[in-house]
């Protein structure tokens, strides 16, 4: 039988605002235990929560750049259940009526197709604190700073099937959310984190299988671990005729598998009703008019604008367009340069160089500009492509500019036909068995020839002239 | 001096006739003397009063000086005070000193008034004796055999006995009204959203309201000149202008459409309180106004969606009563089910667990359609019936409760029967609607209360209608015979 896997993610995302989602309170990551964390965050007698407008504004820019609906009226909802960390015994989200409803993400997988998954709800809520259960002698720490941080919950709808998938939407996602400025992406500090849901069932079956539910994953590496993991762990479980446990899991890194996060599940009833603390949010079309001016090109925008004006295939064109600061250094070069040879370039000589040194694109001791000139030698026949590699080494060790090279090493091309000829001369003349060989009709020793001139010009030669000249002499 | 209005008092402090650390001081004497009486006060704040007071006299001699200045006042012990324990009369919160004041409490504080204690009430507000508090049952001054009204009750029997010249409560179901009822005072509920709730310890936040306890609908008005306005601390209060209170007070009520529900003049009413009722209607009908028998058929399902939506949401909100920021704990925890489990079955009282068992139970996926969408539909049926009663009429006039003050004990163990004596007040909140009760005369020597009310916001309206019945009877001049000495 084969089997199918269903995934649906569903991702937190740290929303960039000052101040905390319903408290006046600093939301910066890393402060004292405890220190950023106000009355109201605390869930003292009495205190009541006001609203974070910049959180909804963040809202609605994603709402927008993913092609979703934004509700003109939302409602905040208390989803009620007991943990020290849960100040207020109830965690102030939205259920029945979302903010961000109906959405959708274009992915691009490795071999270039696209795919588009559904993002069916966002909604805005506010985290809970952290338990701590290290360094208190057998008893927990509670550290209240993170209670209160404004979140944007993205609920994917079940359209993903495998874990290369999963990455890809969570890329596109991630990169997102930064170029709206709504998240700072780091997920060390828990910025941008996954639940993954998943269920594995046969291919004809039309119901979805029992799923389980990863919590709390924040590194793509672990997602794409958890996912392998988990589907060969429930294709094995159904494939022996057995069942899967609807449960909720947590991904054990060094041991490499999932585990249930709980001894005994049990059900929750979360009891959900509306916050009678909070109106329902209202947002006005001149809201969404005036926040859709502020969203900067979008990923999938300037990936049909790569593919459209540089005649990029779908993959390389999706590559730059998520990310920011590799696209930019991409139009600085395909400015002046043939787009095609750029990105070759890009993707080639100098992400070999960068992944070996270990330094991103904006750290590059090349410069847009400086592999600009060196491309535009190329062009203008002043190098050959070879030579320009060799260039390339001196420029990155930070030996001067493109030309300063050219010129101090002598590397410029040899064009002059008289010049290319007599090497060519020299060259049949040096081996005579060859060339006897090659007029008996051994073609093969065609590409002898061209290296041996090249090498005989130190690379400078034109390899084009090279070509047409030994094909004359030859014939 | 302790049977002067706010404005005469006022008038004695401005003219330097009396100084506030004197007038603060024949309070506190009275409360010494009398408190033990009634158990009207949880906390009693002599030495920060004193303080407070001394701070008011200079500001009277540098004449800063607005209307409040340097008036004793009493708190229901459910708004947070900083630096005092708001224990809200539970157990739970008896180690619950606030670190910040509550809006209103604030904005008492920077007229200048003094504060002389915090007042007891049932806990948590659930209660409508004052019996479910954890600092023991509140005395009616009429008759200490009797209950004042709950939960605002330790306000009532403040004001009753003359032992605070006004106090501050709050009503969630009839909190306010119905203890002013059985005490003999005068008590209204603004509109919701009128007072910030933000400081107020939350029991049912959709209906909670803050509202004022006095001897007159005239210091009620004077007190809400200060007490009400947006707070942008909290989100439901509203951005309505707040008028003054007093400019309307002498209005004539002539040509006023007051409406009588047939709902609430049945065969199930006493006779006797019928009359007394009526009564205050002819009063109203001799200074011209126009009295019409009007229908609010949804009255009916207000008592059965009250005890759905207010559980429901005093079950969340006494959530954070968990044992571990705050409030009470219980003594070695073995792990944290137990120190849930313990700290709140120790730290709440009966009425408060049965409460957070029937809201826990309404909110339950399995029941939450059956009970609180259905609760929620019968209230918008309720503020319907209301808005169309106010296309026609001003104000609508019904007893307050029931009965008048019922013995101690007698309805502990019949909830149903404890809880009908809100059936008139209930669905104003549910409504969010503003309402006064205010005093119309005896039954067997104990205090009877008409309700009036108002349309959204019309508290004007309702104050002016109060006064005009205060100038024209004397039904809240009287003091209870045991606190009528110095």
């Amino acid at each position: 039988m084969n089997w199918k896997a269903t995934i649906g993610l569903e991702v937190h995302v740290q929303l960039k605002t000052k101040s905390k989602m319903f408290s006046g309170s600093a939301a910066s990551f890393g402060a004292e235990p405890n220190s950023q964390a106000s009355i109201i965050d605390l869930g003292f007698p009495g205190t009541l929560p006001v609203l974070n407008k910049t959180a909804v504004d963040m809202a609605i820019k994603f709402g927008l750049a993913v092609d979703a609906t934004v509700a003109h009226e939302s409602i905040f909802a208390r989803k009620n259940y007991f943990y020290p960390d849960l100040p207020k015994g109830y965690q102030i989200s939205q259920h029945s009526h979302p903010i961000v409803q109906n959405g959708y993400l274009d992915i691009v997988l490795n071999d270039g197709t696209s795919k588009k998954i559904g993002i069916t709800r966002a909604h805005l809520e506010e985290d809970s604190g952290k338990s701590l259960h290290e360094d208190f002698h057998g008893k927990t720490g509670i550290d209240l700073n993170r209670a209160g941080m404004p979140l944007l919950e993205i609920v994917s709808e079940p359209d993903i099937a495998s874990a290369e998938e999963a990455v890809a939407y969570l890329k596109t996602l991630h990169t997102l959310v930064q170029q709206l400025d709504i998240c700072t992406g780091n997920m060390q500090e828990g910025a941008f984190r996954c639940d993954v849901n998943i269920s594995v069932r046969p291919k004809h079956q039309k119901e979805f299988g029992t799923r389980t539910e990863t919590k709390n994953l924040n590194s793509f590496r672990f997602i794409e671990r958890t996912i392998n993991y988990e589907i060969e762990r429930q294709t094995n479980i159904l494939k022996n005729g057995g069942t899967v446990i609807q449960q909720t899991l947590l991904f054990d890194v060094a041991k490499n598998e999932t585990r249930p996060l709980r001894a005994k599940e049990e059900a929750t009833d979360y009891r959900y009703f509306p916050e009678p603390d909070l109106l329902p949010l209202k947002i006005t079309h001149e809201m969404i008019q005036k926040i859709s001016t502020q969203i900067p090109e979008l990923p999938k925008e300037k990936r049909e604008r790569f593919a459209k004006d540089y005649k990029l295939n779908n993959y390389i064109a999706n590559l730059l367009a998520n990310n920011q600061d590799m696209s930019s250094y991409f139009e600085t070069v395909a400015k002046k340069i043939d787009p095609t040879l750029a990105a070759n370039w890009i993707f080639g000589e100098l992400s070999a160089a960068l992944n070996k040194a270990e330094l991103s694109i904006r750290q590059s001791p090349v410069s847009a500009t400086e592999l600009t000139r060196l491309l535009a030698r190329i062009e203008d026949g002043t190098i050959s492509g070879k030579i320009a590699k060799t260039i390339f080494e001196r420029l990155w060790s930070g030996d001067g500019t493109t030309d300063e090279i050219i010129e101090k090493q002598g590397l410029k091309q040899v064009t002059d036909g008289n010049a290319i000829e007599k090497i060519i001369d020299q060259v049949l003349q040096d081996n005579p068995d060859e060339l006897a060989a090659y007029r008996a009709g051994k073609d093969r020793l065609f590409g002898f020839f061209v290296g041996q001139v090249m090498q005989l010009s130190k690379g400078k030669a034109n390899p084009q002239q090279v070509n047409d000249l030994l094909k004359k002499k030859l014939s | 001096m302790h049977t002067k209005t706010l404005l005469a008092l006022s008038d004695a402090l401005q003219h330097k006739k009396i100084s506030s650390v004197e007038l603060t001081q024949h309070f506190l004497d009275r409360i010494k003397k009398f408190d033990p009486l009634l158990n009207a006060f949880i906390t009693i704040t002599e030495r920060t009063a004193l303080e407070e007071a001394r701070k008011a006299d200079e500001r009277i001699s540098k004449n800063k000086t607005s209307p409040l200045t340097g008036i004793p006042i009493a708190h229901k012990d459910i708004f947070c005070t900083a630096g005092i324990k708001t224990s809200c009369g539970s157990k739970m919160l008896d180690n619950f000193v606030s670190p910040y004041d509550a809006t209103c409490v604030q904005k008492l504080k920077n007229t200048g008034m003094v504060l002389l204690g915090k007042t007891n009430m049932d806990e948590f507000a659930m209660g409508s004796s004052n019996e479910n508090s954890y600092y023991g049952p509140v005395k009616n001054p009429w008759d200490l055999d009797k209950v004042p009204g709950g939960s605002s009750g330790g306000s009532c029997a403040a004001v009753a006995a003359r032992i605070a010249p006004i106090a501050t409560g709050t009503d969630t179901g009839g909190s306010i009204r119905q203890p002013a009822a059985l005490s003999g005072v005068t008590g209204l509920k603004p509109t919701y959203g009128r007072v910030s709730r933000f400081g107020m310890i939350a029991f049912a936040s959709s209906l909670d309201q803050a509202g004022v306890i006095a001897k007159t609908a005239e210091d009620v008005a004077v007190l809400l000149n200060d007490f009400a306005g947006f707070d942008p601390n909290d989100s439901t209060s509203a951005d309505n202008p707040v008028p003054d209170f007093t400019a309307s007070l002498n209005k004539s009520i002539s040509g006023l459409h007051i409406g009588l529900p047939k709902e609430c003049f049945n065969e199930q009413l006493d006779a006797q309180m019928a009359d007394k009722i009526y009564a205050a209607a002819k009063e109203f009908e001799k200074q011209g106004a126009i009295l019409h028998d009007i229908d609010l058929p949804m009255m009916r399902a207000g008592m059965p969606a009250y005890y759905v939506v207010a559980p429901a949401e005093a079950a969340s909100n006494l959530a954070r009563y968990d044992g571990v920021r705050f409030g009470h704990r219980c003594d070695n925890p073995k792990n944290l089910e137990d120190l849930y489990a313990r700290s709140r079955s120790e730290g709440f009282g009966d009425e408060v667990k049965h409460r957070i068992f029937t809201g826990t139970y309404v909110l339950s996926s399995t029941h939450y359609n059956a009970y609180y969408i259905k609760a929620q539909q019968i209230r918008t049926l309720i503020r319907r019936d209301y808005e169309a009663a106010f296309k026609n009429i001003d104000v609508i006039l019904t007893p307050t409760s029931p009965t008048t003050a019922f013995s101690i004990g007698s309805r502990m163990k019949d909830r149903i029967q404890m809880y009908l004596s809100d059936i008139f007040t209930v669905t104003v909140n549910l409504a969010g609607l503003p309402g006064i009760s205010i005093p119309a005369g005896f039954l067997n020597d104990l205090p009877v209360g008409v309700q009036l009310i108002g349309n959204y916001f019309e508290e004007s309206t309702l104050l002016n209608v109060a006064h005009r019945y205060q100038q024209a009877t004397d039904w809240h001049l009287k003091i209870p015979e045991k606190f009528r000495g110095e």
